[in-house]
């Protein structure tokens, strides 16, 4: 048996090859025009191969090529700023090479091999070093690239250079072998860690609902199920957008073209609130639409993956959106039935537990071979068959993850954004947050949280009765709760991704209007008690100013002249 | 150069569409097959699954009338679309041929009709706003040049109407650009055929159209061929002649029963309903070839048209598509049987692109105020008609009983409207703030003040 094979079965992607002996995963050139595929399955001397393009045309006979290495990603400066499909071929680049449309056949490099990068040193020669050190730095753009020893190279530093490189031009040489700039690591493998650790730091999203009700830690997965239109992109590019993580790796994942083009046009023009340097200067995007090849749409998750746990490895909190998983675990599905394996719940493949949690256990919060403290956060959406969350995809991702926000439907139709629900949602990582809130926030934050929960929960409970006998008939004191819980909706949990003010809300700007709606709350129930009339409390002057204070830029004295408006009116009414 | 193909007699199986065949020389998949059939009738189909002796060809006519002495030959190429701009005025059958007794179509150039994916880096962001006349769609859930917006209705609702009277009305303002309708019948009735081109001819539409019928007689797998075919002329006249085409496909749910249907005979593993586990690619497949490209000038938009079986929006059909589509028209039985047309329930209506397509230079200024406040105030009026069915209208608040009134208003003015009733933006803005004028101004919470003041005349 030797490298190269002949084609035996062509059906659709999954093709079966004979005279050749590869490892599982290994990737092959198939037929004439050498498309690319990844060994999946081996019987006798069959080999069955899913291939990444399309297979239309391509008949038995025709050779069969295996390359011997598992399907990789390259690594090094130039990924950030990219735009790739699901096995990491630069669409811009395919654009030049090939126009408009994305035909097969065609391959280009992940990293482009003419850029220079201005390589400056850290460690000297005659140094020691292992797999993961840092070699030096470049400049990517904006962030600070840090080259680090290969996985498989360790030992004394015979040469360093300093100066511009490109990626496969030597800049040191440890034990006798050159390094170059550029790894490869096969993308079904994790990378390699020190040490994982418990996640205690909320990755800071400036979205009200997420940082104080639902918070999710750097380190964490989260997964985001709800029926088409009810916000899950605009969700993930809210937090792409605001999130404090360093790098944002996005993947559009089997989802529409023209929503990639959106993110395509905005990023590069938008800032990054903290740097000021545009956003696409820290995202990479992978972009595997729903017409583009199944099999590199079941890839395009572990490239990005892979390319996440690089950025971690040099000390960064990543940020990984996959928008959707529902639509890579169809892929799975559909090889799956190709290759007529024995199918599990709804046609799915029995392994897709297993796989969900293989993806989700990569998120993690880390000490770095090279000792530094870096993160990837998961943010999974999921979009179930008719919003129904109890199929396969939804209760096999929330077995795994620690935090769910579910986005409702009819919250859409009211145009409550977000759309999270207040009353299904959870996060497991209160708790462990909840020291980080204290500190750097406030002492009374999980408090306040706690009794703005739970003033949701007496609402909807309230509602029903209100539903049944309308609200004249409810006591004063229970109208005053579905007051301030409508407070609570309006003021803060709508928040509005389209207003420049509003879209992005500092955590302590969130814990002072969490922190106005309880003083409100207190205020009324004081002058209830002192007899004021109801209407005077609901129709306080100023409860408009309140509301509308969200959007004004000035909005932090806007707050504050609100706090004095409420003193003063309340005093008026005895309170 | 295409080599002189052999001949086959060697079919050992007919099961459903396929035929499954033995041979000798490789065949490439998707290849195209004639079979001749022992009384000299010809029928086409498409190799499935492809191996070192046997191959599993699906006939598009349908199998009737074959047997193991036919005649199998294979063609050596994968199915082409011969396009041409003088398609436009014409009506072809499902697989291409003309219906309307004119000539061949004298191709242009042959085209894949399976397309290939626009890379997403060269697409442009949709952003022109399509004029369709309809208050419900221009106002609140605005179409724009590129983007797929479905019709999501139910068996006896009037969506075919819409779509006509949409293909007819739809422009692009203040522009003389080259606008062309491509038109796919999927699985229609005879009856609704006839209306369709009694439409087109008293309209005069059909010169600037091309259309494509499959009829519900027509044989199932040439309905999946169908929408394929039309797909590939509309990004012809978009992508290479530079025209801005709107793509109307129905009905959708006709096309996934016919995937089912030859997924069965396929004996594939079903997936949800018994449809097919690739479903969601197959549909993305057709709705992805909507939008536009980077530097090029024309466009394909479409309005698939699907009818919810048991008009349940959680099926398969509309459930796949809405996860793919830029949004949903969603058609209202209730609505209908009140005697309102167009029957739009704009509560779960949606359109994604809506954003880039309105507001200054593009609509009006005052587009997405005006918009989310008919909204919020008709969902508000809505919730109220549940509690007066208990609690009786006297014992609502004023302003309750005013957005009460408004909803029955916002109905009957804003939503109904002739089937020829061609409204322009300016007219279905100004409609929004006629009605806003029954209800309080500080009622109108989702309005600024600036437009307030410009637009609410006395």
């Amino acid at each position: 048996m030797s490298n190269e094979g002949i084609i035996y079965r062509v059906a659709g992607p999954v093709v079966t090859a004979v005279g050749i002996s590869p490892r599982m995963y290994d990737v092959v050139q198939v037929g004439n025009e050498k498309l690319m595929g990844e060994v999946i399955k081996i019987v006798g001397d069959r080999t069955i191969i899913q291939v990444y393009e399309n297979t239309d045309g391509v008949k038995p006979g025709e050779p069969v090529v295996n390359t011997g290495r598992p399907l990789a990603v390259e690594l090094g400066p130039g990924l950030l700023h990219s735009v790739y499909d699901g096995i990491q071929r630069p669409l811009k680049v395919l654009n030049e090479q090939m126009g408009d449309f994305i035909f097969r056949g065609v391959t280009a490099p992940g990293l482009d091999r003419t850029a220079k990068w201005d390589f400056e040193p850290v460690v000297k020669e005659g140094e020691t070093v292992a797999p993961g050190q840092v070699l030096g730095t470049v400049m990517e753009g904006t962030m600070l690239h840090k080259i680090m020893v290969p996985p498989n190279v360790s030992g004394k530093v015979e040469k360093i250079n300093k100066g511009s490189f490109t990626v496969e031009e030597t800049v040191a040489v440890i034990d006798g072998k050159d390094v170059i700039m550029m790894q490869r690591w096969p993308v079904r493998v994790p990378r390699p860690v020190a040490e994982k650790f418990q996640p205690d730091v909320p990755l800071v999203t400036g979205l009200r609902v997420l940082d104080t009700m639902f918070p999710l830690a750097k380190g964490g997965a989260s997964a985001i199920p709800g029926g088409f239109g009810t916000g899950k992109t605009v969700t993930q590019q809210s937090l792409a957008k605001w999130s404090d993580a360093e790098i944002v790796v996005y993947i559009g994942c089997g989802e529409r073209g023209n929503e990639m083009t959106e993110v395509l046009t905005e990023f590069p023009e938008l800032e990054d609130p903290k740097s000021g340097h545009p956003l696409m200067n820290r995202t990479v995007l992978i972009a595997n639409t729903s017409n583009m090849p199944v099999a590199a749409r079941e890839a395009s998750v572990y490239t990005g993956m892979t390319i996440a746990e690089y950025y971690r490895d040099m000390g960064y909190n990543v940020a990984l959106m996959a928008d959707s998983t529902s639509r890579w675990a169809e892929a799975m599905r559909e090889i799956s039935s190709r290759l007529e394996e024995m199918p599990g719940e709804e046609g799915y493949p029995a392994y897709l537990a297993g796989r969900l949690s293989e993806f989700y256990e990569r998120a993690c919060r880390a000490r770095t071979l090279a000792g530094f403290d870096g993160s990837i956060s998961v943010i999974g959406a999921v979009s179930p068959p008719g919003g129904d969350i109890s199929e396969p995809v939804s209760q096999n991702t929330l077995r795994i993850v620690r935090v769910f926000w579910a986005l409702d439907t009819k919250l859409r139709e009211r145009r409550h954004f977000p759309t999270i629900n207040w009353l299904t949602s959870y996060s497991l990582y209160d708790k462990q947050l909840r020291d980080w809130y204290v500190k750097s926030v406030d002492e009374a934050f999980p408090e306040l949280r706690e009794w703005a929960m739970q003033t949701l929960q007496q609402e909807s409970e309230l509602q029903e009765i209100v539903q049944l006998v309308g609200s004249d008939a409810l006591s004063d004191d229970k109208k005053i709760i579905l007051d301030v819980s409508k407070m609570i909706r309006e003021v803060f949990l709508q928040q509005n991704a389209y207003d420049p003010v509003d879209t992005y809300c500092p955590l302590p700007r969130q814990f002072m209007m969490m922190k106005l709606i309880k003083k409100y709350s207190d205020l009324a129930d004081k002058a209830l008690a002192a007899g004021a009339q109801i209407d005077k409390i609901t129709s306080l002057p100023a409860k408009d100013r309140f509301i509308k204070a969200k959007y004004e830029p000035t909005i932090d004295e806007e707050l504050l002249a609100v706090e004095k408006d409420f003193d003063e009116q309340f005093k008026e009414l005895g309170a | 150069m295409a080599e002189v193909s052999k001949e086959y007699k060697t079919i050992t199986e007919i099961a459903g569409p396929l035929v499954f065949v033995e041979k000798t020389e490789p065949i490439g998949y998707r290849e195209l097959v004639s079979v001749r059939l022992s009384d000299g009738t010809m029928k086409r189909g498409q190799v499935l699954d492809t191996s070192d002796d046997m191959v599993v060809v699906q006939i598009f006519e349908g199998t009737t009338g074959i047997d193991r002495d036919a005649t199998v030959r294979f063609l050596g190429e994968t199915m082409k679309m011969p396009v041409s701009k003088d398609m436009l005025g014409r009506i072809l059958s499902g697989s291409g041929q003309p219906l309307d007794g004119g000539p061949e179509i004298t191709p242009e150039k042959k085209l894949d009709i399976n397309g290939a994916a626009i890379n997403p880096w060269a697409r442009d962001n949709p952003s022109d706003f399509i004029q369709t006349g309809i208050s419900t769609i221009d106002g609140m859930n605005t179409l724009v040049r590129g983007q797929k917006l479905p019709i999501f209705s139910g068996s006896g609702l009037p969506h075919n109407e819409l779509a006509l009277q949409i293909a007819r009305q739809a422009k692009v303002r203040g522009t003389g650009e080259e606008f062309a309708v491509v038109f796919i019948a999927m699985g229609i009735t005879n009856e609704e055929k006839q209306m369709f081109m009694k439409e087109f001819e008293r309209t005069g539409a059909l010169k600037n159209a091309v259309v494509f019928l499959n009829l519900a007689d027509d044989p199932a797998v040439e309905r999946i061929v169908t929408p394929r075919l039309g797909l590939t002329t509309a990004e012809y006249l978009a992508f290479e002649l530079g025209m801005h085409v709107l793509v109307i496909m129905t009905d959708v749910t006709n096309y996934c029963e016919a995937l089912r249907q030859v997924g069965a005979a396929r004996e594939e593993v079903p997936g949800r309903r018994g449809y097919p586990g690739y479903m969601y690619t197959d549909l993305a497949e057709l709705y992805e070839r909507a939008g536009r490209i980077k530097g090029k000038k024309g466009s394909v938009t479409q309005i698939p048209i699907l009818s919810m079986p048991g008009d349940d929006i959680t099926h398969p059909i509309p459930d796949l598509s809405g996860y793919i589509t830029e949004g949903q028209i969603v058609m209202s039985r209730e609505l209908h049987r009140n005697g309102i047309y167009p029957p739009v329930n704009v509560s779960s209506s949606l359109s994604r692109l809506m954003g880039g397509g309105t507001g200054e230079g593009k609509t009006r200024d005052d587009h997405k105020n005006v918009s989310d406040q008919l909204y919020a105030a008709y969902a508000e009026g809505k919730d109220l008609r549940g509690l007066v069915a208990i609690v009786g209208k006297e014992s609502l608040s004023a302003k309750d009983q005013k957005l009460l009134d408004f909803a029955d208003v916002f109905e009957d003015k804003f939503v109904r409207q002739g089937a020829d009733e061609d409204r322009s933006i300016e007219e279905t803005l100004d409609l929004g703030w006629e009605l806003f004028k029954t209800l309080d101004q500080d009622q109108l919470t989702r309005i600024s003040r600036k437009y307030i003041e410009k637009y609410m005349k006395a």
